[in-house]
């Protein structure tokens, strides 16, 4: 679809979210079935559902809760699963900064990782896109995806049955992170991030609170924009020669 | 069982109130404003940057294996990286790695 208008943005940021459809139900469902095997009633797994909208520190905060962890930890660890998020911030800055505080607040509230990934590929291939434009892809990719969290994560909290394991769709996160990554891998320095991330993220996995992960991802941010200025330095050379 | 309710709607609270926080931390307060040449250049690396690291310890220590190896899993995951630099399509990769993940796991017992 060719965007021309804002709401061709949005169906167009819709269609791109849905495949996303795949990973969100599974790992909702499976929220509402823990928090509520946990002891939360429905009131109190929604609340939660509603107020964090981050899977991976939800579990976190629920299985620390269960193993009876002090509340400072528990909150620490958990926000410390969701600081990559402030990266996520930043990186919309260029993009969306410009925005009225009334959208940032809502986009603010509505950054999921899915939502993040596949609009900042859309506005790095589409730089014409303008400000409206580029606000409703971003509402457009989060629609298939946030209101199926609240959805499902309730129908997992009152049914009380997840999929069953044999289904493997526990991988359908990374294979949906993995999905969203590679088509971005459109030049060296990119590449070259990536595997940092990668190789880092292992190496620090030993580092406490997730923040080997903040770590890796400050390091492979270092080596994308070094590698970067290197290659722009190089293209520049030969040509600032002959004009010498 | 989670049986201190006070506790738990503090963390719940407060939980939220921390995301929220975090979500809209630059977004919010550096706004509209210019950032210089370096800062860009970094945050265009965010996306390659944070995605492969937070997958990473997933595929290689799946916690559905007892947090052991899957040669299945990790074939799959290269499978749905390959497909996804192929084709350029993140619909193509999703499905391209569930059915290399099943067809693995069929193969190799």
């Amino acid at each position: 679809m060719i965007i021309t208008n804002p709401k061709s943005a949005y169906l167009t940021g819709f269609r791109d979210g849905s495949p996303f459809i795949l990973v969100v139900v599974p790992f909702a469902l499976l929220f509402g079935v823990i928090a509520t095997e946990a002891g939360l009633n429905l009131i109190e797994t929604m609340a939660m559902t509603i107020m964090v909208i981050a899977g991976a520190a939800q579990f976190t905060a629920v299985s620390l809760m269960l193993d009876q962890a002090p509340t400072f930890i528990v909150l620490l660890t958990a926000l410390a699963v969701n600081l990559r998020m402030a990266m996520y911030s930043a990186a919309l800055v260029p993009h969306v900064g410009k925005a009225p505080l009334g959208i940032r607040m809502l986009m603010a509230y509505f950054m999921v990782d899915q939502a993040f990934a596949v609009a900042v590929k859309k506005y790095n291939e589409e730089p014409q896109m303008t400000l409206p434009q580029k606000t409703a892809y971003y509402f457009g990719c989060l629609s298939p995806i946030v209101p199926l969290w609240y959805l499902f994560s309730y129908i997992g909290a009152v049914v009380g049955t997840a999929i069953p394991p044999e289904y493997s769709l526990d991988f359908a996160i990374p294979i949906c992170f993995i999905s969203l990554t590679a088509p971005m891998m459109r030049s060296a320095p990119h590449f070259l991030a990536a595997l940092v991330s990668v190789a880092a993220t292992l190496a620090l996995i030993w580092v406490p609170y997730n923040l080997g992960l903040i770590a890796a991802a400050m390091l492979a941010m270092m080596t994308g924009a070094q590698v970067e200025l290197i290659l722009k330095r190089r293209a520049r050379t030969p040509t600032e020669g002959q004009a010498a | 069982m989670i049986t201190d309710k006070t506790t738990l709607w503090i963390v719940i609270i407060l939980l939220g109130l921390g995301t929220y926080l975090i979500r809209f931390s630059f977004l919010g307060l550096i706004g509209g404003r210019e950032m210089p040449e370096w800062v860009l250049r970094h945050l265009r690396y965010v996306a390659v940057g944070v995605m492969p690291g937070l997958v990473a310890p997933l595929v290689v220590w799946p916690a559905a294996n007892q947090g052991n190896t899957d040669p299945a899993r990790l074939l799959a995951a290269i499978a749905a990286f390959a497909i996804g630099i192929w084709l350029k399509s993140v619909v193509g990769a999703v499905l391209g790695g569930m059915i290399a993940l099943y067809s693995f796991q069929y193969l190799l017992g």
